[in-house]
C-alpha cells in the first residue's frame, strides 16, 4: 500500500500553442498548484499531434499521456482539433485493444482562460493513474 | 551534422523561479547534455546585464544555439531571439523553456520542481538541436483596415485610423452607428447630453472620404492573418434606398404593422418600416423584414404606394461584399445581464422594473416618453423610486463574478436625473460599495447623496414583488442592521454588462479567444491589452471588459494607433514555421491534401507541394502523414519524439 503511495506516474501532455498551454500560463499567472507529474511538450495545434507520438511516450515509459487542445470550434487553425478528436478517438481504442488501461490516456479542452480547469486535468489525472501502476504493457524493455 | 554548440541561459527571476526550482542543478544538468557548450543563470536575464551577458557569451564561446529557461515564451521568446541574432546567429535556432508558468509557480515542492524543470529544459535542448537556421518569409501588407462594431469604440477607432491616412471599412450590424451611447440621455459625471456628443462623430464617420460605412451588415467569415484578411461581410437589404429616403415618414403612418421597439429597449412601439432614431446614420428608414407582411404589393405594399421619393423597392437582395484588409479592430461592445436570471429581482416579469437603459431611454429628450420620467405601466409620475446596484455583478455564487465598473457611476447619474426630472420624488439607492475611481466621479455621487438627497442605503435587496400597485422591495440596511421595505412606484436595477452576443459570435468567427467572463481576451493584462492574441487584430470598448466611455475612446484610440503602426510597414515578416515536403518520403496518397483546413497543399507531379504564401504551420498534414513525408519546420516529427524522450529520461 505505502508503495502505491510513493508512486508517482510520469505523464506527458501535449498541450496546443493557442489555448491549453496558454492556459497552463493562467494557471502560473494564477498561482494554482497542481501535481508536478505532467510535463508539458508545446505543439501549433492539437491536429499536429501524430497518433505515433502517444505510441511513442507509452513506449519510453509514460505512465500517463495527455492531449489538452482548444474548445472544439474555437481552434486557432479553423479545425485541427476535429481531426485531433477523431485521431485520439481511435488511439484509444487502440491501447485498449492492446491491454492498456484506456484511463492513463485523456484527451481534454482547455481554452486560455481555463487556468483552473488546466490545474484540475492534471490533478484528476495523476489521481486516476496512481491506482494503475507503473505501465509497461507498451514499455519498451530496458536494453542490456 | 557537425555537433550543435547550444548555450543555455537559465534564470532565476528573482525569486519567483529560484524560489521552487533550484537553478544551478538545473544548469549543472543541462551543461552534461551532449550538445550543451555552455550553461550560465543569472537572476534577471531579461534584464540589460543579462541580455547583454547572453550576447556575450554567444560571442565569446562560438554558441550557435541558444536555450533561455525562464518565463512563458509568449513575454521573452522575441527578447532572446532579438539577442541571438544581435549576436550573430539566427533567431530561429534560439528558444524558450518555461519552466516559470508551467514550473515553479505551480508546484511548492522544490525537488519535484526541479526535477520537472530539467525535463522541461532537456527537452528544450534536444528539440533546439535540430533546429534549423531559416529566415523569416517577408509578405505585402494590405493597407486598409476593417472596424467591426459601430459603436462609440468602433467610430472612434475608424476616425483615427482614417485620419491617418488609411482606408476604414466600419461594419455594424445594426441599422444605424451609434451604439449604446445613442441611447444614452446623460452622462456622467458632466451630465452633458450623450447625442450631443455622439451626433457630430456620427456625422463625421459617416461623410468622411475614407471610411467605408456598411450598416445592417455582419461579419460572415474571416480568412488570412496579420496583414492580409479576407472578410466576408453579409450586408441585409434594408428594402429603402438610403441616397432616396427623404425621412417624410409617410410610410410609417400607414404601416399596420406594430412590434416592439428594441432600440427603445421595448419601451414603445414601431412599424415594421423604421428608422431606430431621430439621430439615425445612415439617414434613413429601414423596412425589417421578418415584422413585414410579405414584401409584395399584392398582400400589402402600402408604404411603397406612398413613397413619392420611390425609395422602397422589395427586390433588393442580400448582398455579400468580400473586404481585403491588413488589420481589424473588434469593437463589438456589450449587453445587459439578462433579468431572466434573477428572480428575486422579478425576473423581468415585475411591471416598472426597468434595467438601466430603459431608465436612460425614459429620460431621453428623444426617447419614449419625449424625456418626461414616467411609470411604464400607467404613464404617471414615479414618486418613489428605488435603484439597486450590483444586479447579477460581484456575485461568483451564481451570476457575474466581476464588478461591472460603471454601475455606481451611472446609478448617481440616474438619481440626480429623475431628481431633475421629478424634484419632490424620493431616490433610494442600495450599493454594495461606491466606487467612483475617475476624474471627479467621487465628487459626482457626493453631489448625489448630498445635493440631490438621495438616499444611500448600504445592503442587498433580497426580493420585490407587485403589492397594492406599487412594488414592495424588501432590503437590508446593513449600516443601521435594520431591514427595509420600501413602497416603490418604480424600481431601477443596474443590471451587470456582460459581452454582446455579437461580441460572442465575432470570436467564433475571428478565431479570437474570451476570458472566463466571456469577454474578449487581450494578448496581456498589462503589457498588451488593446491586442487581441492573434496578430492583427485588436479591441476597443466594453468587449474587452466593462468601461465608461472616456475609457472606451482611450482604448478605441490605441486600438487605431496600433493598426496604423502595423500598417505603416510595407512588408511583415511572417512565421517561417510551416510545412515542408520530403519529396523522397512522399507517395503522393493526397491525405495531407485533404488534411490542410487552408487548402494550401497539392498534388504535382505525384508529390505534395505546400504553398508557403496560405500555409500557417498547425501540422494537421504531419500528423496525417504515414511515411512523415511532411513535417513543421523546427517542430518535426523527429523532434517531438526526442523531446518525448527527454520528458520520460
Amino acid at each position: 500500500m505505502s508503495e502505491q503511495q510513493d508512486y508517482e506516474p510520469r505523464i506527458v501532455a501535449f498541450l496546443c500553442k493557442w489555448c491549453s498551454s496558454a492556459g497552463s500560463d493562467l494557471a502560473g499567472v494564477s498561482r494554482i498548484q497542481y501535481p508536478a507529474n505532467a510535463t508539458p511538450i508545446t505543439v501549433p495545434c492539437t491536429g499536429a499531434i501524430s497518433p505515433m507520438y502517444i505510441l511513442s511516450a507509452f513506449n519510453k515509459g509514460a505512465d500517463g499521456v495527455l492531449v489538452s487542445g482548444c474548445h472544439i470550434g474555437d481552434c486557432h487553425y479553423i479545425e485541427g482539433n476535429y481531426l485531433a478528436r477523431r485521431k485520439m478517438h481511435l488511439i484509444m481504442q487502440l491501447i485498449e485493444f492492446i491491454g492498456v488501461e484506456p484511463n492513463r490516456f485523456r484527451m481534454s479542452w482547455v481554452s486560455a482562460a481555463e487556468g483552473a480547469k488546466f490545474a484540475q486535468v492534471i490533478t484528476d489525472f495523476v489521481d486516476d493513474l496512481q491506482p494503475l501502476g507503473p505501465q509497461d504493457k507498451l514499455k519498451k524493455a530496458e536494453r542490456v | 551534422m557537425t555537433k550543435k554548440r547550444t548555450g543555455v541561459f537559465v534564470c532565476h527571476c528573482g525569486t519567483n523561479i529560484a524560489a521552487t526550482v533550484d537553478v544551478a542543478k538545473v544548469a549543472r544538468e543541462m551543461a552534461g547534455e551532449n550538445t550543451v557548450a555552455y550553461t550560465q543563470e543569472y537572476v534577471y536575464m531579461c534584464s540589460e546585464p543579462g541580455q547583454e551577458s547572453v550576447v556575450q557569451a554567444i560571442k565569446d564561446n562560438q554558441l550557435d544555439s541558444v536555450v533561455v529557461t525562464c518565463c512563458s515564451p509568449n513575454l521573452h521568446e522575441k527578447t532572446f531571439r532579438d539577442n541571438a541574432q544581435r549576436a550573430g546567429i539566427n533567431n530561429f535556432t534560439c528558444e524558450i523553456a518555461n519552466i516559470r508558468e508551467q514550473c515553479s509557480w505551480v508546484h511548492n515542492d522544490k525537488a519535484k520542481g526541479t526535477e520537472k524543470a530539467i525535463k522541461i529544459s532537456r527537452s528544450i535542448v534536444r528539440r533546439v538541436n535540430r533546429n534549423k537556421p531559416m529566415d523569416a518569409i517577408a509578405v505585402n501588407v494590405t493597407r486598409r483596415a476593417m472596424v467591426i462594431g459601430g459603436g462609440i469604440a468602433g467610430i472612434q477607432a475608424a476616425l483615427d485610423i482614417a485620419n491617418a491616412g488609411i482606408e476604414v471599412t466600419l461594419v455594424e450590424k445594426q441599422a444605424t452607428i451609434g451604439g449604446r451611447m445613442l441611447q444614452l440621455s446623460e452622462t456622467f459625471p458632466t451630465l452633458d447630453c450623450s447625442q450631443c456628443v455622439l451626433s457630430p462623430k456620427m456625422v463625421e464617420v459617416k461623410r468622411h472620404p475614407r471610411v467605408k460605412l456598411l450598416t445592417y451588415s455582419e461579419v460572415q467569415e474571416v480568412t488570412g492573418s496579420v496583414g492580409n484578411f479576407r472578410v466576408k461581410i453579409l450586408k441585409k437589404p434594408t428594402y429603402v434606398d438610403p441616397d432616396k429616403c427623404k425621412l417624410c415618414d409617410e410610410c410609417t403612418v400607414v404601416c399596420p404593422v406594430v412590434v416592439p421597439n428594441e432600440y427603445e429597449l421595448n419601451l414603445t412601439a414601431r412599424r415594421a418600416i423604421y428608422i431606430p432614431y431621430a439621430q439615425a446614420i445612415p439617414a434613413s428608414f429601414t423596412l425589417d423584414e421578418s415584422a413585414c407582411l410579405g414584401l409584395n404589393p399584392i398582400v400589402c405594399g402600402k408604404c411603397k404606394d406612398v413613397c413619392e421619393a420611390d425609395a422602397i423597392n422589395y427586390d433588393m437582395r442580400p448582398e455579400t461584399i468580400t473586404e481585403e484588409v491588413g488589420a481589424i479592430v473588434v469593437a463589438t461592445g456589450f449587453d445587459l445581464y439578462d433579468q431572466e436570471n434573477m428572480p428575486e429581482m422579478g425576473g423581468g416579469k415585475v411591471e416598472d422594473v426597468l434595467d438601466g437603459l430603459q431608465f436612460e431611454r425614459l429620460c431621453s429628450a428623444s426617447g419614449a416618453t419625449q424625456g418626461h420620467v414616467l411609470r411604464p405601466s400607467d404613464h404617471k409620475e414615479p414618486k418613489d423610486v428605488v435603484f439597486i446596484q450590483c444586479v447579477g455583478s460581484r456575485d461568483p455564487a451564481k451570476h457575474c463574478a466581476y464588478c461591472s465598473k460603471i454601475c455606481c457611476m451611472y446609478t448617481a447619474k440616474h438619481a440626480r436625473l429623475y431628481k431633475k426630472h421629478v424634484p419632490d420624488g424620493r431616490a433610494y439607492v442600495f450599493y454594495i460599495d461606491i466606487r467612483s475611481g475617475g476624474k471627479g466621479y467621487e465628487e459626482f455621487v457626493q453631489r448625489t447623496m448630498e445635493d440631490d438627497d438621495t438616499l444611500y442605503l448600504r445592503g442587498r435587496v433580497s426580493r420585490l414583488y407587485r403589492h397594492n400597485g406599487k412594488i414592495k422591495v424588501l432590503g437590508t440596511d446593513t449600516l443601521s442592521g435594520q431591514n427595509v421595505e420600501i413602497d416603490a412606484d418604480m424600481v431601477v436595477l443596474a443590471l451587470a454588462m456582460v459581452p454582446s452576443k455579437g461580441t460572442i459570435d465575432i470570436a467564433k468567427t475571428l478565431k479570437i479567444g474570451r476570458d472566463k467572463d466571456g469577454f474578449l481576451a487581450e494578448a496581456h493584462p498589462k503589457l498588451r491589452p488593446v491586442e487581441s492574441v492573434t496578430g492583427g487584430i485588436y479591441l476597443a470598448g466594453a468587449a474587452q471588459a466593462p468601461k465608461d466611455i472616456p475609457e472606451t475612446v482611450a482604448q478605441a484610440g490605441a486600438a487605431a494607433s496600433k493598426v496604423i503602426a502595423l500598417l505603416s510597414q510595407s512588408t511583415l515578416s511572417r512565421s517561417p514555421l510551416i510545412a515542408k515536403v520530403r519529396r523522397s518520403h512522399c507517395t503522393g496518397c493526397g491525405m495531407c491534401v485533404d488534411a490542410c483546413p487552408y487548402t494550401a497543399i497539392r498534388l504535382e507531379g505525384g508529390k505534395a507541394v505546400v504553398n508557403e504564401a496560405l500555409c500557417e504551420g498547425c501540422g494537421s498534414c504531419s500528423a496525417t502523414c504515414l511515411r512523415a513525408a511532411i513535417d513543421v519546420k523546427n517542430v518535426t516529427q523527429l523532434q517531438i519524439h526526442e523531446m518525448i524522450e527527454a520528458c520520460l529520461a
